[in-house]
């Protein structure tokens, strides 16, 4: 129960819907520099005997950059660091849901470093294991002012289904700054090469 | 923690359900062999992979992958099995890379079922083999271990299976390449191109394994940026391929005498950038250390029996900065027990960091000029365009192109201009063994108490940012042997003449030699002498004459024979002594600073015997306190063929005059290296080995 236990969304925070895009900006308007895209899920409670048995759920967060639609850059838990150094992954977790309230797996972005032909970076997270959504609850996707902490939209994905990836949303540019869309479309694959052919309807 | 494996060296396996999990920039086949106690492959059935990927406790994948996870079961091998080979392979027939030359170095990691990685190890210095034995796992005495081999194979999965004793590995071999192939019909297209080349170096957040084990990597023959030879960069990439006497070796993680426990680990070179945002913050637990002290505290670099003060006080923080503008840089802004260390991270930082902006400044110019270029296309294939509307269209073509380099050169000017100012404040503060020679530091030379964390060999630059140079510190004990490369020419292509090549060269290796017995304590670093024609006379003369070496150059073959003899001998009683845990039961009179043996002139000189002496202590002497230093020509050796490469390969190369040889381990740029040379007419080498030969003598009394 991730949003929960926190007492649901923290003030400034915009909840967002599926398609729903707002421009990044930090909460009192300046500019925002370096920004943390945050990714968490848990294992659904198994039922019956042994239910509560504690389950694995390796989910891997990847983040593509994207210039002009032709993928440039991944990042991902083989390659933590975009080669031009903007975009990092903070490491793989294998197990999910250890820290209730906190994100699984983080991607940090440095906006003002990333090249100037990005122009999207997509955020996708894809089950390595084979694992169904239908094993994960809660899965959310936050994007965080790493400055100061400030969580700047958060994107709550729908119940879990028969698929073993998601896209989850993308930054992009949008006149002089930033903006992140909610995209949550689901798809199936084992690593972000496989999801090239859902992500392309989205850029 | 996770052991960073180098080559021959093992770890021990408190698990026995375990995960390998292998990570390469392309497509590429896993599979197992399994042997028996004498590592006897019994038949084709003891092999899992693709065609057959189920065994007892193990199992590979179907296909061809850049990445996988082999799941093994020690548990649940048959008692007969002693040994797991874990074998990598390219596919062959399906179009893709044939060399793992042309590939990012493959990456495997042990891990437990939970994840955590147990063992890992980069297989470095790959060229046209196209098969690779990654790690083995073996049982010894009831315990499992895990052993870094990274013994690749030019004849592909037929000669790999061959050496392991099986006499249908022909038959194997094709079976396998049929099973890739089906699978592969099915699969999914290979991934972008370019997010494979991007994929060359990994874990870099977390240290970059390409660093602990090759700092600065030769530059791989697929860098079209490089103008340097790709030829001549095979046998500069550390490791990797089989040499007859490449046997894994005994381990290297064992504590030697003379070695601190530090010599592996290489520290975070992301973690100091002070001005990445938040990424910079890494967790120094992270560092690869295969004999940490503790899980989860800092690193400690320095020597724990030569830690004389407290950690010095970290440096003042960056004042903050007014709106709008960048911090103002400081030297020692990064990580580290000590000023020493902080300037270490921080110009590791630096490194990382012009790297990276450079690519990012390329990486948008290539775009620009691959889009300029096809939309100029697409105006000539238009059939409606008139000639005046394809112009229109070939002019705007031209001004988005221009607009999006402008922007790529601002942002990177930007980034430059942030780096030099931290260059400015970060150069002038270096302590002595990390100062050019022209800085002032050299004249208050002290002979030190305690060896550095680091040498400077000399600056690095790229062609994007001429003014801004990066020093090139390389860690001590050193980790491999160095080559200065007296042949081919120099950089801007002035065929230098050969003779003044080899001056310049051997120059270079007096300075390198020089600084080294700069930056030990006295008596702890002994430098030997090959010139078996004496040609190096007066290059050599500043060593000769202030009589800081062990003895007079050697001269002749007796005198190679006698050298390469007593050191090797030195090799051998240090590694019994270490694999029996007995170092008292080194002799008394041994000599226990680290040797350096410089060699001029090679082969000359040289017989089999020292040529087989001479390769034994490139391989095996690093770990024991005991490096080589080259100064040759290659082609004065091609009359031994390819049964020197292992030997190029395993040194460092560098050269006595510029040249873009050298490979950052982020993103493989093409640096141009240039030596640390004296200002002409300073007297700095010269007092400063008066120094040393000084405290010698005292210390000798």
């Amino acid at each position: 129960m991730v949003d929960v236990s926190k007492g649901g969304t923290p003030s400034g925070s915009v909840n967002l819907t599926k398609g729903q895009a707002i421009n990044l900006q930090k909460n009192d308007g300046g500019t925002l520099t370096a920004v943390r895209m945050g990714l968490g899920w848990q294992a659904a409670p198994r039922r019956g005997l042994f239910g509560s048995r504690t389950r694995e759920i390796d989910l891997d967060a990847s983040a593509v950059l994207f210039a002009d639609k032709q993928p440039v850059d991944v990042v991902f838990f083989r390659h933590l660091v975009s080669d031009d150094g903007s975009v990092r992954h903070t490491g793989d977790n294998l197990v999910g849901g250890v820290g209730q309230g906190g994100d699984d797996e983080a991607i940090l972005v440095d906006l003002p470093r990333v090249p100037v032909h990005i122009d999207q970076i997509v955020f996708t997270v894809n089950s390595f294991t084979g694992q169904t959504f239908q094993e994960v609850q809660n899965a959310f996707c936050r994007l965080v002012d790493e400055t100061n902490g400030d969580e700047l939209a958060r994107y709550t994905l729908d119940g879990g289904g028969q698929y073993t990836a998601q896209i989850m949303a993308k930054v992009h540019r949008a006149g002089t700054g930033w903006q992140m869309t909610a995209l949550g479309t689901p798809t199936n694959g084992r690593t972000f090469q496989d999801l090239m052919p859902a992500i392309l309807p989205h850029l | 923690m996770t052991a960073e494996l180098v080559r021959g060296q093992n770890h021990p396996l408190s698990q026995v359900r375990l995960e390998v999990r292998i990570s390469a920039g392309a497509p590429i086949v896993a599979g197992a062999t399994i042997g028996d106690e004498q590592g006897q492959v019994l038949g084709v059935e003891w092999v899992a992979h693709p065609g057959a990927p189920t065994l007892p406790g193990l199992e590979v994948s179907k296909q061809a992958a850049a990445d996988h996870r082999l799941a093994v079961d020690l548990g649940a091998m048959p008692e007969a099995v002693h040994r797991v080979s874990v074998l990598l392979a390219l596919p062959s027939g399906v179009g893709g890379p044939v060399r793992f030359g042309a590939v990012a170095a493959p990456f495997v990691a042990v891990t437990g079922l939970d994840g955590t990685e147990v063992a890992s190890y980069t297989i470095t210095g790959l060229e046209a083999e196209s098969a690779v034995i990654a790690v083995e796992l073996y049982r010894r005495q009831d315990a499992w271990k895990v052993r870094a081999i990274g013994q690749g194979y030019s004849g592909g999965l037929a000669e790999l299976l061959t050496d392991q004793g099986l006499s249908e590995a022909r038959h194997l071999a094709d079976t396998i390449d049929e099973a890739v192939s089906r699978a592969h019909s099915r699969s999914v297209a290979p991934p972008p191109p370019r997010a494979l080349d991007g994929d060359r170096t990994r874990r870099t957040a977390s240290p970059a394994p390409a660093q602990s084990a090759a700092p600065y990597a030769a530059q791989g023959p697929q860098d079209t940026q490089s103008s340097g030879a790709p030829e001549q960069a095979g046998p500069l990439v550390q490791g990797g391929q089989g040499a007859a006497s490449a046997q894994p070796s005994p381990p290297y993680g064992a504590q030697d005498p003379q070695n601190t426990p530090t010599q592996a680990g290489q520290p975070d070179g992301s973690a100091p950038a002070g001005h990445c945002g938040g990424a910079a913050q890494a967790d120094p637990s992270a560092t690869p250390q295969p004999s940490a002290p503790a899980a989860g505290a800092p690193i400690d670099y320095s020597h724990p029996r030569r830690r004389t003060a407290a950690p010095s006080p970290a440096p003042q923080a960056a004042p903050p900065a007014g709106p709008g503008q960048a911090a103002r840089p400081v030297a020692g802004d990064a990580g580290g027990w000590s000023m020493d260390e902080r300037l270490y991270n921080q110009v590791w930082g630096m490194f990382e960091d012009l790297a990276r902006s450079v690519a990012a400044y390329r990486s948008a110019v290539d775009f620009a000029d691959s889009r300029l270029e096809k939309e100029i296309d697409k105006a000539l294939a238009d059939p409606r365009s008139r000639v005046g509307r394809g112009d229109a269209a070939r002019e705007a073509a031209r001004a988005k192109h221009a607009e999006l380099v402008d922007q790529a050169r601002a942002a990177l000017d930007r980034d430059l201009s942030q780096l030099t100012a931290e260059a400015e404040v970060v150069e002038p503060a270096l302590p002595l063994p990390y100062a050019r020679w022209d800085n002032p530091v050299w004249h208050g030379y002290r002979v030190p108490m305690e060896m550095p964390m680091a040498l400077r060999l000399g600056d690095l630059r790229l062609p994007e940012s001429a003014e801004l140079s990066i020093p090139m510190l390389v860690r001590l004990p050193l980790e491999r042997g160095l080559w200065i490369d007296s042949g081919g020419e120099s950089l801007d292509g002035s065929l230098l003449d050969s003779d003044e090549l080899r001056r310049l060269a051997m120059d270079a290796a007096v300075t390198h030699a020089a600084r080294l017995l700069a930056v030990h304590p006295a008596g702890e670093f002994t430098v030997h002498v090959v010139d078996p024609a004496g040609s190096a006379a007066s290059a050599l003369a500043p060593l000769v004459r202030t009589g800081v070496l062990a003895g007079p150059p050697a001269a002749g073959a007796a005198g190679v024979a006698d050298i390469l003899g007593r050191l090797t001998q030195r090799v051998d009683l240090v590694q019994m002594a270490v694999r029996g845990g007995a170092a008292d039961s080194l002799p008394p009179d041994l000599d226990t600073a680290q040797q350096l043996l410089l060699v001029n002139d090679f082969p000359h000189g040289f017989d089999d015997r020292a040529v087989t002496q001479l390769r034994y202590l490139a391989d095996e002497g690093p770990a024991v306190g005991v490096h080589l230093m080259m100064v040759a020509d290659r082609e004065d050796a091609a009359a031994y063929g390819p049964l020197l490469d292992p030997l190029w390969r395993s040194l460092m190369r560098l050269t006595p005059v510029p040249d873009d040889h050298l490979a950052d381990p982020w993103v493989g740029h093409a640096w141009t290296y240039e030596p640390s040379v004296v200002p002409r007419g300073s007297q700095v080498l010269q007092q400063v080995l008066s120094q040393v030969a000084a405290a010698r003598r005292s210390g000798n009394r």
